[in-house]
Formats: structure tokens, sequence, C-alpha cells
């Protein structure tokens, strides 16, 4: 009888212990991250300070003992290498190097690549810094999730930053780079800005060569055209070039411009340009943010990265300081769910769904529906401040995410056909530089 | 067409086809010399343009005037010293060889070329626009131009041109260049140090695409990977030219400046594909090129 009671309860117990929904994990020696960024062309001038962040992340957490007690490590892919390149070395990274999550990508195209990948592998990947609206919109990822805006929002802010700001303008003309950011941008905006504003006439659609190295022509056309607005969301060299033509010329002070992204050629253009431009920032990425400028660990960290890389950071640096926070936080909670124990990768990623975070800036919160991230967009415009030798943004407003993100379960341009003109009425707080 | 578009197009092609002529020229000289077609060239470019915003940099503080014999230096030295060593100690070996071992080694100079840009100035864009700034603007029907780019380019791209032809058809040494072209044999034979005549070749040519890159950086930005997009065009205006063809590379780069612009003007989806239209037309019709001929001297 006894050897009967003894069988039923090691039957029960091991079927109790069957029947939990997890079982608790090993704490892992480290989370190794596998981190596709641009290493190399034109787009380094993002990917390579997004490297040193995270390096210089990684080590602060390290320091602090890591996550939930674990260190992190970090794998880099180079975007630069191209596509095929680009999917064997995830491929490597999530097969031979075992690594626990990704970062992936700056290129949007990048991203529809990776993605799908990502989900067949069950990787978890943070799509850390590219802005097509499409990849969320098109599938319902488990393993994908996007820890910042994307181009949908960031447009927006700065349209509605014009339509507030400037409202009288006739006529608008676009230079971007001829390729899918620059084409996708360009439609958003010009879908919303046709439902605010139906009168207003297109002079110009310019999309020259990505890595153009003279807009000579460019320059001259709109000189003729004297369009009110030009609109741009070209980046890096080719923006820099752009913008120190269009000085040359006149063009900065014939037009008003728009550079929606341009945060990040602020401190290379100096004191070259004018006062006045709309400068957008993909996110409320600005290390002089007006809620956290006086934020002593928001002053150290953008001391610290001027110290490492002899500049302030820029919007990509921002953008990899969420991934980290996106992580560390689905980590925490699903330690926490787990009652303490270390999750598998199936909890963590049930943890990142509906997950608010906090970045340099407001909070984020990768929705639920779509895993797409709400994050607030700054937009400004430049004005001189004598202690620094570049220009500084002025007249910041900060616009709340979720008014201006599509909703779940919608496409972008569908979206964007249903606003009207009063959409510019939402209340947005302005920031004066310094104030 | 309106008259006034039709003068600004050719303003804005004319300065254009005027770096687009200075770097393919080194091209079709280094082609038509050594038949050689250097896939670095494109870096040699690079290497001019961020040697010259470096030089230009460091002189503008004593007085920004030193910026114009700046870009001259920083191209000389970039082609001689990059061009001499690639040449001498990489392309010597392999003459007479299968012609792919040439592409390959240019082209794994053109790759080492553009990691060590990176390692030596950044991936941030760079700029140096004091010679630009030196010169006034002027006005054409009410449109501003920096007379840096509609003047002193074109004009420079002119006196290149007249001096390579008279240094190739009026001087010893280019009589030299001309008969190692020729008949490399038969040149040896005389007495001509054909060895030579290829270094220095090789290094003209290099100095010339730096020349190109020197002469650009006052007006654009410095980026990795700038050298990739310039050996595209520059092999696209040499092979419609006839590769070889220095004249020819001038009309070439004419042709595809002013297209480029009527295109931005008129058609500005036509503003990327218009050099390669151009280019796949005149094989079509003439396959050596607009001025190559088969089986007669190359410069």
């Amino acid at each position: 009888m006894k050897s009967i009671l003894k069988l039923v309860a090691a039957m029960a117990m091991a079927t109790v212990l069957q029947a939990l929904p997890t079982h608790a994990q090993d704490k892992p020696k480290e989370i190794k991250i596998g981190i596709s960024t641009f290493l190399s062309g034109p787009a380094s001038v993002f990917g390579v300070p997004a490297k040193a962040a995270a390096e210089m992340m990684a080590e602060d957490l390290n320091k602090k003992g890591g996550i939930g007690g674990v260190p992190v490590s970090l794998h880099f892919m180079d975007e630069g290498a191209g596509g095929e390149a680009l999917v064997s070395n995830y491929r490597r990274l999530v097969q031979d190097e075992k690594v626990d999550v990704t970062f992936a990508s700056i290129s949007s195209g990048s991203c529809l690549q990776l993605a799908p990948l990502a989900e067949d592998l069950k990787m978890m990947n943070f799509m850390w810094d590219c802005g097509a609206a499409s990849i969320l919109e098109a599938k319902k990822y488990r393993y994908n999730f996007r820890s910042q805006a994307n181009a949908t929002p960031e447009m927006l802010a700065v349209l509605v930053y014009l339509l507030k700001t400037k409202p009288d303008f006739n006529t608008i003309a676009v230079v971007n780079q001829d390729y899918a950011w620059g084409r996708e941008s360009w439609e958003i905006f010009l879908t919303a800005l046709k439902q605010m504003k139906p009168d207003v006439k297109v002079v110009a659609e310019l999309f020259p060569k990505f890595g153009a190295p003279d807009y000579s022509t460019e320059v001259s056309r709109l000189l003729a055209l004297r369009p009110d607005v030009i609109f741009t969301t070209s980046w890096g060299g080719d923006l820099d070039t752009f913008v120190r033509q269009s000085n040359q010329r006149g063009l900065l002070r014939q037009s008003t411009f728009v550079l929606a992204i341009g945060e990040t050629s602020l401190q290379r253009l100096g004191n070259e340009l004018p006062d006045g431009l709309i400068v957008g920032a993909r996110g409320d990425h600005w290390f002089l943010h007006p809620e956290l400028k006086n934020d002593p660990a928001f002053k150290a960290f953008n001391e610290a990265f001027r110290t490492r890389t002899g500049s302030w950071p820029i919007y990509p640096v921002y953008h990899m300081q969420q991934a980290f926070s996106a992580l560390q936080g689905s980590y925490d909670k699903a330690i926490k769910t787990n009652g303490g124990k270390w999750p598998n990768r199936e909890q963590v990623i049930d943890a990142a769904a509906g997950l608010e975070f906090k970045g340099w800036g407001r909070p984020v919160t990768m929705r639920p529906e779509d895993n797409q991230g709400l994050e607030a967009q700054l937009v400004g415009v430049t004005k001189t401040d004598p202690a620094y030798g570049f220009k500084v943004l002025d007249n910041m407003m900060i616009f709340d995410p979720k008014p201006i993100t599509t909703p779940p379960g919608i496409k972008s341009i569908d979206w964007l056909k249903t606003l009207g003109p009063d959409f510019i009425k939402m209340s947005v707080p302005t920031f004066k530089h310094g104030g | 067409m309106d008259s006034t578009i039709a003068v600004l197009a050719v303003l804005d092609g004319l300065s254009y086809a005027a770096l687009v002529f200075l770097v393919s020229v080194g091209l079709s000289l280094i082609f038509g010399v050594l038949r050689i077609v250097n896939v670095a060239h494109g870096s040699l470019y690079a290497y001019g343009a961020y040697a010259a915003a470096t030089l230009s940099l460091m002189v503008a503080p004593i007085s920004p005037w030193l910026t114009f014999p700046a870009l001259l230096i920083a191209s000389v030295v970039v082609g001689v010293v990059i061009g001499g060593l690639m040449e001498r100690f990489l392309l010597r070996p392999v003459y007479g060889r299968e012609d792919v071992l040439q592409l390959l080694i240019t082209f794994a100079v053109f790759m080492i070329m553009d990691n060590l840009q990176r390692l030596i100035w950044g991936v941030q864009p760079i700029f140096a626009a004091e010679p630009l700034r030196l010169l006034p603007n002027i006005s054409v029907l009410g449109v501003t131009y920096t007379s840096y780019q509609v003047l002193l380019l074109p004009l420079l791209a002119a006196i290149t041109l007249v001096a390579l032809r008279y240094f190739l058809r009026h001087t010893l040494s280019g009589a030299v260049i001309l008969a190692v072209t020729e008949d490399r044999e038969a040149a040896t034979a005389i007495g001509i140090d054909a060895r030579k005549v290829f270094l220095v070749t090789f290094m003209i040519g290099a100095s010339l695409a730096a020349l190109g890159g020197a002469l650009a950086s006052p007006t654009t930005s410095l980026v990795p990977g700038m050298g990739t997009d310039m050996i595209v065009l520059s092999f696209a205006v040499a092979a419609t030219a006839g590769l070889g063809q220095i004249e020819g590379a001038a009309v070439t780069a004419l042709m595809i400046g002013l297209a480029r612009a009527f295109a931005i003007y008129i058609q500005p989806e036509f503003e990327v594909l218009v050099p390669y239209l151009i280019m796949v037309i005149v094989l079509l019709v003439r396959p050596l090129g607009l001025f190559g001929v088969s089986h007669v001297r190359k410069i």
C-alpha cells in the first residue's frame, strides 16, 4: 500500500511539475546582443556614433551588474556590407554565436530583410532605428518590436510644426534622396499636407541620386522657382552639401527650409546655417532636451559621449539607448513576472509587448497590438547661441506620440487620408532654448 | 522651352561637366597608355578631396588665399605618392599577364583605400569651403551662382584639356609617351625607358583624379564612399568617349553635364539615368565609343 501511495505521489508531483507554465531557466553567463549598424558607407554617420553609444552603454550596464545580474556582450554586423552579407551575418550570429537578442537595423531595407528572418528563427529583435512604417503595418510579428517611432509620426510632427508656425505658404518643393526613405517620407508628408492644406501647390519634386556630390542644378532650379517652402528628409553628407550649397547661393534665405531629420547635421554645419530653419529630430532627441537638460544622469551621459567621440549625441545614439532600455525593461518585467527567476526567451517576448520604458526623452511604449513604439517627437527652429559653435534648437514643440501615430490595424497612408485641417489644432507645448 | 531655363541649365551643365571631365580624363589617360582599367581611380579622387580639405583647413588660418595652392599641392602629392607606389609595386609585376589580374589588384587597392580613408578621416562628413567663399557670387537672370563653380571650374577643365593636348602632341616627353603607347617594343628598342613612361603616366592620371577631388572639395561634403560614385560615372564617360580618348572625354563630359542639367529642369526623374542612357545609346551605335577607333593610337 505504501509503495502504491509513493507511486501515486510521485506521479502527482511529476504531473504538477509538467503542468507548470514554465521551468526556471539557469541564469546565463551573459546576454549576447547582436547589433546591426552601418560601419561603412555614407550611413556610417549614424552607425558609427550608435556603435560607440552601444559600447558605452554596455560598459556602463556591466559595471552596474548587467541585466538581472547578467552582463551583456555585443556582436556587431555591418549593414554597409549589403543585403545578402547582412542576412548571412545575422544567421551566423543567431545560429553560431547564439546571441540572445538582436538590434536590427538602421536602414528600412535591412529591417525588411531581417524582420521575417528573426521571426522564423524566433529571435527577439528590436528594430532600433529604421523608419518605414509599413514593416509593422503589413504583418503582425511576435518576435519583432520597434523601440522608436516610424516615419509617419516623424513627418506629421514636422508638418504640424510648419503649419502652426508658418501657415501662410502657397508653394512647396521637395529635395529628397532617391531611395525608399526619401520617397516614402515625402509620400507621407504630401498626403497629410494635401489633407490639412489642400490649396498648396507642389512646384518641384527633386530626387537626386543617393550620395549625390553636387546639388548646384537643383539649387539653381529652386532659386528660379522661388517656392515658399523647401522640404527635405535628406541626411548625412547629402544634406550637408545641399544645405551648404543653398546657403552659399542665398536659397536658405529665399525659402522656408524644413530639414525633417536635420538634427544630426547641426553640429557639422556649424554657424553656416541661418536662424529660423525648421529641424526635426526623429523622436524627442536633443542633447539640450528642454525637459531633461537639468537631469544629472542625462547631462552625464551626454558629456561622457562627447568625451568619448568628440561630438554631442545625435538621434541614432538616443535610439540605441532606447533599444537597451527596452531590452532591460523586458528582462526586468519578465523576471518579476517569473517570481524572480530567470525567464526563458518566450517570457521575455511576452514581457516586451506593451512595455513602457524610458530613454533619454519622454517614455516610450511598444504597443501590444503591433509592437510599434510610441515615441514623442521634438521639432524646433535653428537659433544662434554663442556658447556653442553651431546652431541650437529654439521654439521647440514636443508632440505626444499617440495623436500623430497611425492607429493599429490601419495603413499609414489610409489613415493620413482621413485627417483634415483641424488636425493642426492639437495642443502642443512650446519650449524656448535655455528657458 | 523657356530661354531662362536654357541659360541656367547650360551654366549648371558646364560646371558639372568640368568636374566630371577632370576625373574621367585621368582614367582615360591611364587606359590609353597602360591599357589598365584602374578601379582605384575613384579612391584617388576621394583621397585628393580629403587631402585638399585637410591641407586647406591647416593653411586657412595663415591666409585663406593659401587654400588655392593647397588644392593643387594636395592633388599632386596624392597622385605622385599613391599613384607612384601603386604602379611601381602592384601593377608593374603583372604587366603582360591576364587583364583580370590588373582589375583584381586595382579593385583590392580600392577596397583597402576605402577602409583606410575611414580610419584616417573618420565617417563624419568633412568640408573646407574657403576657396568657394573667397570668390564672389555672380547673378545670372536673377539666379545667384558661385563664380568658383561656373567660372573657375570650367576654366580649369579647359586649361587641363589644352595643357594635356599640348604636352602629348608638342613636347618630347609627350612624344615619348605616344611612342610607348604606339608600340612598346619598338620604343624600348630605340632606348625609351617604357617602365619610366608607365610610372609617369600613371602618376599624371592619378594626379588628375586627385585634382578632380581637390577641386570638388570646397563645393561638396566629403563622406565615406564618395569615390565609388565617381568611379562609376568616370567609367561611363570613358566608355562613351571611347577608352583612351582625351578629347572624347571632354566632349562626353559636356554632353552628360548638359543633359543632366536639362533633365533636372525638365524631367527630374531622368537625372540619375541620363549619363547611362547616353552611354547605352552611344555604345549601341558605336561600340568603341564616340571617338574610339580600333587599331590606331589610343591617346
